[in-house]
Parts: structure tokens; sequence; C-alpha cells
């Protein structure tokens, strides 16, 4: 099954990447053969058997609920490319 | 003189421990084998200038987020990404006085086998500095082997740890899922990704996994764990080792790497292991598929964040979304672009179930077959990594031959179970790996296996051109 560049542009935008011409052709044909192998996955008839999210079977790991200092603000803010007062600084979305 | 070369941990620790010599001695002497090796291995992608405690020196993957030291995966996207605190595993070093020499070169977001996919340029095997050192942690690796650190940490997915461990002929340690907790490391698949210890010997690897493991309130996946025993008997009386055909017979095991495991296997013979083999019947074919789904998955959920706003990069742009797709184009190299692509497709409407869903569902699979073989045997044995290192471009070109370098490894990563590589021999001049497999929590057992045969065994772990 050949993914086609329609379906590489769709998930690159799902993905948030803005893939150049050159990468959109490139990723279409390596995607085309990496599902291709991963594929093989459906051979089997698994209709009966559970999914497993999660190697460990821990269920509700709770912590007290009692309040803890937290990061200063100052260093919530240390690797923001841009910061406007107490908020990230972002353009517009419009 | 220190011979940073020879060497281990526990001897250095002895030292100190006798006063014979001071941290900040073996702090120095360690920053001078880097300064006269590195510029060709590239094992590091930052240095720390001075110790910061009185022990041994560490040195730790730059995957591990480590408060004022740059952390960088790898990435461009984190060029400039400097952790406001620590992770709990750097730390737990720092509470024992570690004092850490660096950080260590690692495929780009843990992604790869070779270090290739490292935006920082990859780092070089010590055995021939022509071939890759095995990713993603070659660079933890390289540096212990080279005598460039006498410990370090990694951090394993699908084999980021064992592979290297065996391609640069020292000791890795995978722990099982849920005992060393993931507290500021940078995510790459969460439901698989685990720190362990990088070492020249077994016992080192056990004590540093004591200081690292146990427990965290500050990730809800630990648990608590036996007490770590340091492996004293050289028998393995009463011990059941099984060899599972899929794992020994895979297309694509160098027949030298072959040899070296069968010998390695007659040693546990000898030493008093009852040895027979079994089947993993789907674990090892469907395995790297399953991986292949699940991981990358994980990651395009995890490397969202990177989205030019809280983090080092961006690339500015006339509106919000423009920004964040641009960021992410510019700072995200081939491999990271790859997995979250293939990742955001297996999980999209219209193909999760027949892909990621089915995926889930093989892990099951995989991890019933483990736990049907660990009733019959404490151990499985096979090599780690199908080759020895090979050469630095040979599988660039290709995505889908990188990935066959972890067809061994995978299996039992994604079954939550602890792995450890030890060096068995050489094959063509260069280390091959021999891979030990527990179920959940038998670390102990690993260590104890692993510590007999590595006494058997007799493997020089300083690189032959390195020797003096």
């Amino acid at each position: 099954m050949a993914i086609t560049r329609e379906q590489v542009l769709h998930v690159a935008s799902l993905a948030e990447i803005d893939l150049t011409e050159d990468e959109l052709e490139r990723m279409a044909e390596q995607l085309t053969a990496i599902l291709d192998a991963v594929g093989k996955v459906s051979e089997l008839d698994l209709a009966e058997v559970p999914p497993t999210s999660h190697p460990l079977s821990v269920v509700n790991a709770f912590r007290s609920d009692e309040p803890r200092p937290s990061l200063s603000r100052d260093d919530v803010f240390a690797n923001a490319p841009a910061r406007e007062d107490d908020l990230f600084r972002v353009p517009p979305s419009a | 003189m220190i011979d940073t070369l020879r060497l281990t941990a526990e001897a250095a620790l002895g030292m100190l421990e006798r006063r014979e010599v001071s941290g900040a001695e073996l702090f120095t002497a360690y920053r001078e084998a880097i300064v006269a090796y590195d510029e060709e291995l590239h094992c590091f992608l930052t240095l720390v200038d001075e110790p910061n405690g009185g022990g041994l020196p560490i040195a730790l993957k730059d995957v591990i987020g480590t408060k004022g030291v740059r952390t960088t995966a790898g990435s461009k996207i984190l060029h400039d990404y400097v952790p406001v605190y620590d992770s709990t595993v750097a730390a737990r070093c720092k509470d024992a006085g570690l004092s850490l020499l660096g950080k260590t070169n690692t495929d780009e977001f843990a992604m790869g086998s070779s270090t290739e996919n490292s935006a920082y340029g990859p780092s070089r095997n010590p055995w021939d500095p022509t071939r890759v050192p095995g990713g993603s942690g070659g660079g933890s690796a390289a540096a212990v082997s080279a005598g460039l650190a006498p410990w370090a940490l990694g951090s394993d997915t699908g084999g980021s740890i064992k592979q290297p461990s065996a391609l640069c002929g020292n000791v890795g340690l995978r722990p099982t899922y849920g005992t060393v907790s993931r507290y500021g490391i940078v995510a790459f698949a969460s439901s698989l990704d685990q720190v362990g210890p990088v070492t020249r010997t077994v016992r080192d690897n056990a004590l540093l996994y004591r200081i690292i493991s146990g427990r965290d309130e500050c990730d809800s996946t630990t648990v608590e764990i036996p007490t770590v025993e340091v492996p004293e008997a050289e028998d393995l009386e009463g011990v059941r080792i099984g060899i599972p055909r899929e794992l020994n017979e895979a297309e694509g095991i160098e027949p030298g790497v072959a040899d070296q495991v069968r010998n390695a296997i007659d040693l546990c013979t000898e030493l008093g292991a009852e040895v027979d083999v079994c089947e993993l019947p789907h674990s090892v074919e469907y395995g790297l598929p399953c991986y292949y789904l699940v991981a990358p998955a994980e990651a395009s959920s995890n490397l969202l964040r990177y989205d030019g706003v809280r983090y080092s990069l961006r690339v500015e742009a006339d509106n919000y979304y423009d920004m964040v797709a641009r960021t992410r184009d510019a700072g995200f190299g081939d491999e990271p672009k790859r997995r979250i692509m293939l990742g955001t497709y297996a999980l999209s409407a219209g193909y999760y179930e027949a892909f990621y869903g089915q995926a889930q569902k093989v892990r099951t699979v995989i991890a019933r077959e483990h736990a049907a073989a660990f009733e019959r045997f404490d151990v499985l044995v096979s090599p780690t990594s199908p080759t020895v290192a090979f050469p630095l471009g040979a599988r660039t070109e290709n995505p889908l031959a990188m990935y066959l370098s972890d067809l061994l490894t995978i299996p039992s990563c994604m079954a939550g179970l602890p792995g450890l590589n030890i060096p068995c021999g050489l094959s063509e001049g260069l280390p091959v790996g021999l891979q030990l497999v527990g179920s959940q929590f038998s670390e102990n057992m690993l260590f104890r296996v692993g510590h007999a045969l590595e006494r058997a065994i007799g493997f020089d772990t300083v690189p032959e051109r390195m020797r003096r």
C-alpha cells in the first residue's frame, strides 16, 4: 500500500511539522516501506487477546494531596524563547 | 598515576575510602583522558569543568536532565536547553557523592542504533574508530570502554543501553520497567523508556544500579524493589538457563557472533547451570514491527511538547501555527520526523485499530510467551546484537536496515523485562555481546549469572589498540 503525497501532507499537519517539498517526497517513499514492514502485525488473529499499554500491573498510584513548593516563575520561563511578564509570548493565532 | 582504562569503579571507590586518592584527583585523571581521546571518539556533548562532589566521577547520557548543565537529547531543537531541576537519577548520583564529568552523545531523542542520528555528529567505537559504537547510548558506552569515565548512565527504549554495550565490549543493564525513575528524563516512548548503568564489570553495574533504583514519588510508574545484591558466587549451580531458538537462530546473526555465544552457553553448563533450548514463537518475528508501531506512536505524542513556546529553539513566523510547524521542521532531524510521522499515522482515524491497536495486542502475546519461558527458566541467553560494530555510514541510507540492529533486544523490552549485556569474546577483532534476560525484578539473578560468566570468560574490556 503506497502512501501518497496527500496522505503525508495530512499526517504532517496533524503532527504540526512544516515539511519541505523534498522531505514530502522522501517521507512518502520511506513511510510506505516502513508501514509495509510493520503491517506484519496484522497477520496474526488476535481478536481474543487484550491489548497491553503498560508492562507493569500498577493501578492507582496515588500520593498524598499536600501542597509542596514548585518551580519559581523565573525557572519556568528560563528556557522560553519569548516571555512577556508572566506569560509565554507567541505570535497571533489568527 | 591513575590508569583510567583499567580502573574499575569498585576499585576506585575503595581507593577513595582508604584516602589513597581524592575525588578531585580522579576527576582530573578522567578529564585528561577525555582531552587525550575525545577529539577522535566524540563521546561527550557537554563537559563539566569543576567536580560537584567528592566522590567518583560519572558520565550521563544527554537525555538525562541535569540542573544547570545543558541537556540536548542530541537534538538541535534543545540546543540551548538548560534544565532548571535535576532528574531523579541525576539527584541520586549527586546524593551518592558522584561528580558529573559531562553529558554523552546520543542519537537524537535516543532514536537510533549508531549515534549517527545525533545532530552533533556521531561518536566512534574505541575498538575501531571507523565503526559505530552502537546507539542510541553510544557516547556513554564508548566513554566507559575508552576509560573516559569509570561508569555512566544510559537510557533504553528498545536496546539503547544493551546494544552499544555489546558493540563497545562492556556491561550494560536495561532494568525492569518501573525500577528506575524517569522523572526529568527527556521522554521518547514512556511505556518503554528505562534508565540504566553502563560499566566495565558486573559488580560495578550492581553498585550503580543500587544507587539509582527504587521508588520515586515523582514517577508514579516506579515501584519498591528487592534489595540489590552485589554478586559474589562464581558458579551457576541450580540456575536454569534457556536458549530461545528464535533469538539464537535469527536471520542476520553473524557466524562469529553465534560462535562466541555458543562458547558462553557451553561455559554455563561447565559452571553447573541446567541449560535447555526453548521457544518464543512470535516474539522475535513480530517484536520489531510491534515496537516500530508502539514506540513511534508514544513518541509522536511526547515530542509534541517541542512547540517553540517553552523550550530553546523557535523559528519566527507571522502566526502561531506557522511558528510551531516551522520550528519543528527546523529543529527535528530526519529520524525523529520519520518516527513522529509514523506514530501519528498509526494513531490517526481509520488506521488506529489496524496498526496501534493490533501492536498493543502483539505486545500481550510477547509478554505471555516470555512469562511461559520463565516458568521453566531463570535466565534466557542469546546474542545482544546480530552483528559486531558496523562501519559508519553502512546503515544510514536505509532506515529499516538500521532498525534490524535491535532485532534481538526489542522483544524483552516490549515485555518490560530486565536485560544485561556482558562481553563474551571477539569476532573479527571486535566485541561480541551476550544478552541475559530475566523475569521482572530479577536483576539480582542477572548480576549473579553475569558475574559468574564474566569471571569464567575473562574478557579484557580495554580496546586492543588502546592497551599499553
